[in-house]
């Protein structure tokens, strides 16, 4: 296929006299050479040239969007096709509340839905269980099949993509398909991603989990994919993050590296139970961090794209290049907003989102610049759609596919990062995989020294944080305003609503549905997502099913190492 | 830090409420052990009852909360319990993300400080050095008295 390349470029001498000069010259000037590595530990040079990829001359040293290894892109069209799904995370305050935000960052140009529960969720409570002082402050309440057709009001669920921040048993996604049920929209329409499906990650990393047992956890993801490809088949039950553990201090190249290997581990688990790779493979999905480390991440991203071509295809065993894509999801990284000056935040989420873009995503959420001293403020939130308006549809990013692709920089970079996440991955495979890996602690232990290492840099001054170790300037008065919180009247008629939609169920019936899901954990051949979604339409509550599938399958404890 | 001084402050390093976010956490408790303190560390989602129940067994000075996603919120009700237990000289100081106004209400129900990011260890840890001097201090007059 590709030409041979040309003895000239062979030969590693490029114009050498050329870059001698320059080399010459360079070192004369700059004196003391300033070592720069970036934060996954590869050194910077202070040029890259043909000698640095080493593709550089083939005739086809890339390939092309669309054809694997998909380097430049998954799909042929890329951003110039479609572009990417705006997807705004926000949750907050009752179900009508989180409505009303919903329905004016739709109309301001957000092109899908993004459900974050409310910590008390998280816990795998409902809204009557907690200090009322913390409900709906991150999240919104959500604990009934009624609270989520609150929430989606006007929202037409056979149209739009939802995405539900939902770790296993999946309970919003049981409560959002039966609130469809309800509005007769048949479930093969809804479309959508299981965000927080990726349990290795809550054990290791953000601990945002309702709390089941790691292994409890591990058999529901496998019936949630298993459940979705029959009753929800565009649903994509599997996002694999890196997004937590980058959050919590790994490397970029680290976060790839583990996201990888979870993809791996949870495909393999998928095998295991005789599932066939072309069938579940294009329906995982991807979702990281976007840091400010602009060249780094691009990098990474363009790593992990022919990583995981490779893998589905060589190691998972995909044979409908459906399978080899790697679909992904962006945020823009909270860890580097600042509190001190926060309007900067606005430029540092620009940058983040670029990068993301140039690495191709699929799918981005922009931070709101007030993210680093409150939960999003509406204003916040509403800079935070017109940045991707105007990077789509004023700054011509989305013009070209790929448009960094044959940047000598970019190239080596990706071939540098490839290798170090490669190395990474095989100290997790080693390891015995990913699921021993944090199991036995390593990963915790290798994304704890990372963040060490970040903040001590910080410290040092040797990682330049504008506004806090430089440039540092007296705080504007009133440059950070008030938050809003949650009406407490409006959340005691919530809870109000909420005991007497509870208090009017027969005792008999959630019974019942109780022990449905005791006995869908028993059966060996059992659904236990399948099981939920019916507790869902018979009236259960978050807490209920979770307390249920806790007692069943174990309670869960976030596997911290210090 | 003056390297002869054999003060060991006894810091707990915890979370309460419902967050689980604990990357502050985990590195302010292994700044507060690198500085030579005894350094008590649990895991997120602490109910009051049982970081008060910590702090009287392990006779700390200082408690350190970290909260992301307003778990300050609750600190209040931390500190009445704190009072209720007889602990009013344990020093609390909370590390994370708070705004403004309710950094007032915090200081005001008796947190001695809240720490923002952008703080170095090196201010934190000098910080709750100086506070757990203050409450060993008082407790040692408290029982003199």
């Amino acid at each position: 296929m590709n030409k041979p390349v040309s003895p000239q470029l062979l030969s590693d001498d490029v114009d050498a006299p050329a870059r001698r000069r320059w080399q010459d010259e360079y070192h004369a000037t700059i004196g003391t050479e300033r070592v720069i590595e970036n934060v996954s530990g590869i050194p910077i040079q202070p040029l890259y040239a043909p000698q640095d990829w080493p593709a550089y001359g083939r005739d086809d040293p890339l390939g092309y969007p669309g054809q694997p290894d998909y380097t430049r892109g998954i799909y042929a069209t890329m951003h110039r096709g479609r572009t990417w799904t705006q997807r705004q995370l926000i949750g907050l305050g009752t179900p009508a509340d989180y409505n009303e935000r919903l329905l004016g960052i739709l109309q301001r140009g957000a092109t899908a839905v993004s459900l974050i529960p409310c910590n008390s969720v998280y816990r795998g409570y409902d809204g009557d269980s907690v200090e009322p002082e913390l409900l709906g402050t991150c999240g919104v309440v959500v604990n009934t099949v009624d609270h989520m057709d609150r929430c989606l009001r006007d929202v037409d669920v056979g149209r739009i993509s939802c995405a539900m921040n939902d770790p296993s048993p999946f309970t919003l996604l049981a409560f959002m398909l039966v609130a469809a049920e309800r509005r007769g929209i048949a479930w093969n329409r809804v479309t959508g991603t299981s965000n927080q499906s990726d349990y290795i990650s809550h054990f290791v990393a953000n601990h945002m989990f309702y709390r089941l047992s790691l292994p409890g956890a591990r058999r529901v993801l496998m019936d949630h994919i298993a459940w979705c490809r029959v009753h929800v088949p565009r649903w994509n039950p599997m996002s694999v993050v890196g997004q937590h553990m980058q959050q919590a201090g790994a490397t970029p190249a680290e976060a790839m590296a583990f996201t990888l290997s979870t993809a791996v581990q949870n495909a393999e688990d998928c095998l295991a139970r005789g599932m066939d790779p072309d069938e579940f493979l294009p329906r995982f999905t991807f979702f990281f961090d976007i840091s400010l480390s602009f060249f780094e991440e691009i990098a990474k991203f363009r790593a992990g794209r022919r990583i995981w071509a490779r893998l589905a295809r060589e190691r998972l065993g995909a044979k409908d290049p459906r399978a080899w894509r790697f679909k992904f999801h962006g945020q823009t990284s909270g860890v580097d907003l600042t509190r001190q000056q926060p309007l900067n935040n606005i430029a540092r989420v620009t940058a983040q989102a670029m990068a993301g873009i140039f690495g191709g995503l699929q799918s981005l959420h922009t931070d709101a610049y007030d993210e680093a001293y409150a939960v999003p403020s509406e204003a916040g939130a509403q800079i935070a759609v017109a940045t991707q308006n105007i990077l789509r549809e004023e700054a011509h990013l989305t013009d070209v596919i790929d448009p960094l692709g044959g940047s000598f920089y970019v190239e080596a970079l990706t071939d540098r990062m490839e290798a170090k996440i490669l190395s990474i991955m095989q100290t997790v495979d080693e390891a015995g995989g990913m699921y021993k890996a944090v199991e036995s602690g390593l990963v915790q232990r290798m994304i704890g020294a990372s963040a060490m290492r970040t903040q001590a840099r910080i410290d040092a001054g040797e990682q330049v944080v504008v506004g806090v170790n430089k440039y540092q300037a007296e705080d504007e008065p009133g440059s950070r305003p008030a938050v809003d919180r949650p009406d407490p009247a409006a959340m005691r008629r919530h809870l109000d609503e909420f005991a007497a939609t509870k208090a009017a169920r027969s005792r008999a019936e959630v019974d019942k549905a109780l022990d449905a899901l005791t006995r869908s954990t028993e059966q060996q051949d059992g659904n236990v997502f399948g099981a939920v979604v019916d507790g869902a339409r018979a009236g259960l509550t978050h807490e209920e099913i979770c307390g249920r599938l806790r007692r069943d399958l174990g309670f869960g404890q976030p596997l911290v190492v210090v | 830090m003056n390297p002869d001084d054999d003060f060991r402050p006894r810091v707990l390093v915890t979370k309460i409420g419902l967050d689980g976010h604990d990357r502050g956490s985990r590195i302010v408790a292994a700044a507060c052990r690198d500085a030579g303190m005894e350094v008590i560390y649990t895991p997120p989602w602490q109910s009051i009852p049982a970081v008060v129940k910590l702090a009287l067994e392990e006779d700390v000075d200082v408690v350190g909360i970290s909260s992301l996603a307003t778990d300050h919120l609750i600190v209040p009700k931390l500190m009445q319990a704190l009072r209720d237990a007889g602990l009013d000289n344990v020093c609390v100081v909370v590390g994370g993300i708070v705004p403004d106004d309710e950094e007032a209400l915090l200081l005001e129900a008796g947190v001695r400080e809240v720490f923002h990011p952008g703080s170095t260890m090196d201010e934190i840890t000098s910080r709750i050095r100086g506070y757990a001097r203050e409450a060993r201090r008082a407790a040692a007059e408290e029982d003199r008295a």
